[in-house]
C-alpha cells in the first residue's frame, strides 16, 4: 500500500510584496517554504505509515530548486521523493498541474505499489484556488474528500475510509471507498519536527526527477499550453484608512463604548 | 599495650583492597566518558585548585562553610597522625613521631592535638546543624550522620590514644604528675589534660580500646569513602583543577555528520569531566537553594541532576563497559538515576548553580546536552517550541515576523547602514530591539544616544539576523549552527569588528559563542558603552533626571554571571539619576533570574510559582519607582510581572532609556 502526498514549494507569502508597477509578485530574495497546508498532509501520511506500516511517497511539481522542499519531506520520513520537473510543465494552471500530478500518481501505482490514498493540503497559500487536489481526484477517478480535519477510520483491507470534513459552522462525517484523495486543513494534526540524523541523510539523498520523457504526456495538456486560466493582473486591494476612536490609553471604557456605538450604527453588532 | 600486627595487617589490607576496588570501579566508570581536553593553562588550573579546593574559596562564602574549612584542614594535618598510626600498627614502635627531632615534633604534635579538637567541634556543629537546620530537608540522611559519627569516633579515639601514651610515659618515667602534665600541656594541650585524669591501673585497657576503636573507624572510613558521597574528598580537588576555564555557558559545538550522535541520551555520551563532576558532588544543596526553578517549585533540582547522572552511571556501568546498551534510561520518569523531561525544560540556564557550587561542578552544560538529545535525536520538546524553532530557522526571529520588518523601529529615524570603510561600530539591534514594541523604545533611545555622542555607527538593517541564542540554549544546535555560520560569514564579509548590543543574549552569543566559529569580535554591551562614553566625556550630563524616582537594578544573568558585567549598568544609572540604584537581596553574581533565559522566554510556565513574580516581589521590597534592567527579556518579564501584581505605579526602564531621559528629554 502506498500513500502519495502532493506538496508544493511556495514563496513565504508573509514576505512577498507586489511590484506596484508591474503588478506581479516580487519573488527576488524571498525564501521558499513548504505550503503550510501540505505539511499537515505530509504529517498525516507519516502517521498512517507509523500505524499501518505502509510506504509514503512525496511528489512535487516545480522548478529544479523544488528539490529542497522534497528533501524536507525526506527528512521527516517519506520513503520516496519525486520531483516532477520539466520546462514543458512550466506556466501550468491547476488543470494542467493536476494532469501532471495524476500521471505521476498513476505511474507510482503501477510501478511502486497500489495507491490507497492521495493527500493534499486544502489549498496553496500562493494560488489559493483549492482546485489541484480535486483535479487529481477527478483525473484518477478517486473518491474526493476535501477539507478533512480528522481521519475517523481507515480500513485498508475493506478499502474504506471515514473522515470528518470541516465545513462552515459544522462537521460532516463521510465514508468513501479507497483509493481516495483527501485535502486537509490545519486542524488535522500538528506536524512533527525533523530529527537531525534524518536531515543529514536527506541532505545526501538524491531526489528522483521525472520529466516529460518519463511521463510521456500530451504537451497540449500540460504547462502553459494546457492551461486555460491566464492571470491578467495581481494587485493589493485598496483599503480605506481606519480611524482612531477616543483615547484607549486614558479611557479604555469610553473608547470601547464609542466602538460599540459605531458598530451598532453600521448594524455590525447582531444583538 | 601494643597493637597486634597479625590481626591489624590483614584487616588493613582488606580495607585498602575495598578502597582500591571502589576507586578503580569509579575511575573506570569515569573513563567511559567522551574525551575532552582539560589540560590547557596548567598554571591557571593549579591556581584555581589552590584557591577553590585548598583555599575553599566558595565553601567559606556561606554560613557553616568555615566549619567545613576546619574539617578539611584538620584532615590534611591528621594525615600525618594517621600515617604514624598505621605504620605503628604494622611495625610497632618503629615509626613514632616522638622519635623526630624535638623542634619538629613539638609543633607537629601541637598542631595535631589542636586539629583533633577543632575537627571534633566542627563535626559536632555539623551534626547539630543537620538536625535543627539542614541545608535542605533531604540532607538529614543516615549516611551523613554515620560519616559525622565516624569522624567524631576517630577524633575521640585519637585523644584516647595520645592521652594514654602520655600517661604511660609519665608513670614509667616516675615524673611528678603535676609538673609533667603542665609541661606536656604546652605540646599537646588537650591530650595532656585528659592524661592527667586517667587511672593508672586501667591505662592498658583504655589504650587497647582506643587503639582498636581508631583502627576500626579508620578502616571503616577507608572502605566507605569511595562508595559514598564522601568520594568528594578524593575527587573535589582534581575536579577544581579540571574545571572549565572559559565561562561554561558557552556549550561545545557539535559536528553534523551522518552517523554522529547528538546531545546526550545515554550516560557515556557525557565527557569524562561531566562524569567526574557527578562523583565530586558533596550534595551540599547550595545549587538547589539558588536555582530559580527549584525555588519556585519546578521539578528541576540541579543537585538531583548531578546525582541522577552518577546513579545512572553506576547502574549502567557494567553494561556500558562491555559495549552493551544501557538498561536504565538517563532521560525519563524512572526516579533516581534518570532526569525527567520536565526538569530538563525547566532550566533557565541562569548559571546560579554553577556560581554557587563549591567544587566547580558544571550543571548547565549537562542539561543543555540532554536538551540536544531530545531536540535533535528525538524531536521531542514542549509543543510551544515548534513554532519558535521554525520561525528561527525560516525567518531568523522568534516570532516569525517577516525579516523585511526589521527596520520598522527606525523608520522615523535617519540611520545609516553599516559600511565597512566608514563605520566604526555595528549596532546589532537584536530581535527584541527590532520587533518587540516595548523594546523598540530602547533601540530608539540607544540610536539617539549614539548620535548624541557623535560616534560612527550603523546597522545591518534588513540583513540583520537573529544571533541564535535561544535555539542554542534550547538544545537545537543544528539550527544554531546554521544561524551562527551565516552570521559569522556576514560579519566577516561586511568587515564588522566592533559590535554594540543592547541584549545580553546577543552579547554573549556574538562574544563567546561565535568565537568557536573563529570570529573574534569586540562586542560591547550598551551599558558598558554608555559608561565609557560618559567617562570619555562624549556624553555630558547637564543635570540628572528626577523622572525615575527611586531605582533598583536587576542583573541579567547573561550580562552578570555569564559575562561578569556588574558595574557598568549601575554606573550609568547613578550618573543619570545622581543616586546609585538600590540593591535587591539577591544581586550581582547572586542575582535571581527573571525566568526568561535558556529559551524559557518562549515557553509556558505551568508548574509552581512564576519565576518573574518571585523576582518582581523581591524588587518591590526595595520600594522602587523604577526597576532598571539591561536586557530585553528581563524588561518583558518585569513588565508582565508588575501587571500581575498590579503594581501599576512602578515602571521598568532599560539603562539606555534612563540615560536618554537624563540627556535628551
Amino acid at each position: 500500500m502506498l500513500i502519495v502526498v502532493c506538496i508544493k514549494q511556495v514563496p513565504d507569502t508573509t514576505q512577498v510584496q507586489i511590484d506596484p508597477v508591474t503588478n506581479t509578485l516580487v519573488r527576488e530574495g524571498i525564501p521558499f517554504i513548504v505550503n503550510p497546508y501540505d505539511t499537515h498532509a505530509l504529517e498525516e501520511a507519516l502517521r498512517l505509515k507509523d500505524r499501518f506500516g505502509c510506504k509514503v511517497a512525496a511528489i512535487s511539481m516545480g522548478p529544479p530548486n523544488t528539490e529542497g522542499t522534497l528533501k524536507k519531506a525526506l527528512a521527516l520520513g517519506v520513503d520516496h521523493a519525486i520531483l516532477l520537473s520539466d520546462r514543458v510543465f512550466g506556466g501550468a494552471d491547476t488543470l494542467a498541474t493536476s494532469n501532471v500530478l495524476a500521471a505521476a500518481i498513476a505511474k507510482l501505482h503501477t510501478e511502486v505499489d497500489e495507491v490507497a490514498l492521495v493527500l493534499c493540503g486544502k489549498q496553496t497559500i500562493d494560488g489559493d484556488t483549492a482546485q489541484t487536489g480535486p483535479g487529481i481526484a477527478s483525473r484518477l477517478d478517486y473518491s474526493q474528500l476535501t477539507l478533512v480535519d480528522k481521519i475517523v477510520s481507515l480500513d485498508l483491507t475493506a478499502k474504506k475510509i471515514r473522515v470528518s470534513r470541516k465545513l462552515e459552522g459544522r462537521h460532516e462525517i463521510v465514508e468513501a471507498p479507497l483509493p481516495a484523495m483527501l485535502t486537509v486543513v490545519r486542524e488535522l494534526n500538528r506536524p512533527r519536527y525533523p530529527k537531525v540524523q534524518m536531515r543529514l541523510a536527506a541532505a545526501e539523498a538524491v531526489v528522483e526527477v521525472w520529466d516529460n520523457k518519463t511521463l510521456q504526456l500530451d504537451e497540449q495538456k500540460i504547462g502553459l499550453k494546457g492551461s486555460p486560466t491566464w492571470v491578467s493582473k495581481i494587485f493589493s486591494p485598496e483599503r480605506d484608512k481606519g480611524e482612531m476612536l477616543g483615547d484607549g490609553y486614558a479611557d479604555p471604557a469610553g473608547a470601547a463604548a464609542l466602538l460599540i456605538d459605531k458598530l451598532m450604527a453600521k448594524d455590525m453588532l447582531p444583538l | 599495650m601494643t597493637p597486634n600486627p597479625s590481626i591489624f595487617a590483614p584487616l588493613l589490607i582488606a580495607s585498602l583492597a575495598v578502597f582500591a576496588w571502589g576507586c578503580w570501579k569509579r575511575l573506570s566508570l569515569i573513563s567511559l566518558g567522551q574525551p575532552e581536553d582539560r589540560l590547557n593553562n596548567i598554571g591557571t588550573r593549579v591556581g584555581d585548585m589552590l584557591r577553590y579546593a585548598f583555599g575553599q574559596k566558595r565553601v567559606v562564602s556561606k554560613p557553616f562553610g568555615f566549619n567545613h574549612f576546619i574539617i578539611f584542614w584538620s584532615f590534611l594535618i591528621l594525615i600525618v597522625a594517621n600515617t604514624e598510626f598505621v605504620l605503628n600498627g604494622l611495625f610497632p614502635n618503629t615509626f613514632k613521631l616522638v622519635k623526630l627531632p624535638f623542634e619538629l615534633y613539638v609543633p607537629l604534635a601541637f598542631m595535631i592535638d589542636i586539629a583533633l579538637l577543632l575537627a571534633l567541634i566542627a563535626v559536632t556543629v555539623a551534626a547539630v546543624r543537620r538536625i535543627f537546620s539542614p541545608p535542605y530537608p533531604e540532607a538529614r540522611t543516615l549516611e551523613a550522620f554515620f560519616i559525622l559519627g565516624l569522624i567524631a569516633t576517630l577524633m575521640l579515639a585519637s585523644f584516647g590514644l595520645n592521652a594514654t601514651e602520655l600517661a604511660a610515659y609519665m608513670f614509667k618515667s616516675g615524673a611528678d604528675p603535676a609538673s609533667f602534665i603542665s609541661t606536656a600541656q604546652r605540646i599537646m594541650p588537650i591530650s595532656a589534660q585528659i592524661a592527667g585524669v586517667l587511672p593508672q591501673m586501667h591505662l592498658g585497657t583504655i589504650h587497647t580500646v582506643a587503639w582498636w576503636a581508631h583502627a576500626l573507624a579508620l578502616m571503616a572510613f577507608i572502605c566507605y569513602l569511595p562508595n559514598s558521597k564522601h568520594m568528594h574528598i578524593l575527587t573535589a580537588i582534581p575536579n577544581c583543577f579540571f574545571h572549565r576555564l572559559e565561562k561554561p555557558n558557552t556549550q561545545p559545538r557539535e559536528e553534523f555528520k551522518v552517523g554522529n550522535t547528538f546531545g546526550v541520551g545515554q550516560v557515556d555520551r557525557y565527557s569524562w569531566k561531566d562524569l567526574l563532576d557527578s562523583f565530586s558532588c558533596t550534595e551540599c544543596g547550595r545549587c538547589q537553594n539558588v536555582c530559580p526553578a527549584s525555588i519556585t517549585g519546578k521539578p528541576l533540582n540541579p543537585r538531583a541532576v548531578i546525582h541522577d547522572i552518577k546513579i545512572n552511571l553506576l547502574e549502567n556501568g557494567a553494561a556500558l563497559k562491555k559495549g552493551g546498551t544501557p538498561q536504565a534510561p538517563l532521560i525519563g520518569d524512572k526516579g533516581e538515576g534518570s532526569v525527567s523531561e520536565e526538569s530538563i525544560w525547566s532550566c533557565t540556564t541562569c548559571g546560579a548553580c554553577m556560581e554557587a557550587c563549591p567544587v566547580l561542578i558544571e550543571h548547565m552544560p549537562k542539561i543543555v546536552q540532554l536538551r540536544r538529545h531530545l531536540v535533535e535525536s528525538e524531536a521531542k520538546f514542549p509543543e510551544e517550541l515548534l513554532n519558535l524553532f521554525e520561525n528561527m530557522e525560516g525567518r531568523s526571529n522568534p516570532w516569525g515576523i517577516a525579516p523585511s520588518e526589521r527596520t520598522k523601529w527606525c523608520s522615523q529615524l535617519d540611520i545609516k547602514p553599516f559600511d565597512k570603510n566608514t563605520t566604526e561600530y555595528l549596532f546589532y539591534v537584536g530581535c527584541a530591539g527590532s520587533f518587540d514594541s516595548r523594546n523598540k523604545h530602547v533601540s530608539v533611545a540607544m540610536a539617539q544616544l549614539l548620535d548624541k555622542a557623535g560616534i560612527s555607527w550603523g546597522i545591518l538593517g534588513k540583513d540583520e539576523k537573529c544571533c541564535g541564542d535561544s535555539v542554542r540554549r534550547l538544545g537545537n544546535e543544528y539550527v544554531f549552527d546554521k544561524m551562527a555560520k551565516e552570521n559569522v560569514a556576514m560579519f566577516i564579509e561586511r568587515g564588522v569588528k566592533k559590535v554594540i548590543t543592547q541584549c545580553p543574549h546577543c552579547f554573549t552569543t556574538l562574544k563567546n559563542d561565535y568565537r568557536q566559529y573563529g570570529l573574534e569580535l569586540e562586542v560591547i554591551h550598551h551599558s558598558e558603552l554608555l559608561r565609557d562614553l560618559l567617562q570619555e566625556g562624549k556624553l555630558v550630563l547637564d543635570k540628572p533626571t528626577q523622572e525615575m524616582g527611586a531605582t533598583v537594578f536587576h542583573d541579567s544573568c547573561y550580562l552578570g554571571r555569564h559575562n561578569d558585567v556588574y558595574d557598568a549598568p549601575r554606573e550609568v544609572i547613578k550618573a543619570a539619576t545622581s543616586t546609585a540604584p538600590s540593591e535587591m537581596e539577591r544581586s550581582r553574581n547572586n542575582a535571581f533570574c527573571c525566568g526568561a533565559g535558556g529559551g524559557r522566554m518562549w515557553m509556558e510556565e505551568h508548574v509552581g510559582e512564576r519565576i518573574n513574580l518571585t523576582r518582581v516581589n523581591e524588587a518591590l521590597e526595595q520600594k522602587p519607582d523604577t526597576i532598571c534592567v539591561a536586557c530585553p527579556y528581563c524588561l518583558t518579564m518585569f513588565e508582565d510581572g508588575l501587571k500581575d501584581v498590579k503594581a501599576d505605579n512602578v515602571k521598568v526602564r532599560d539603562v539606555a532609556e534612563v540615560m536618554a531621559e537624563a540627556l535628551l528629554r
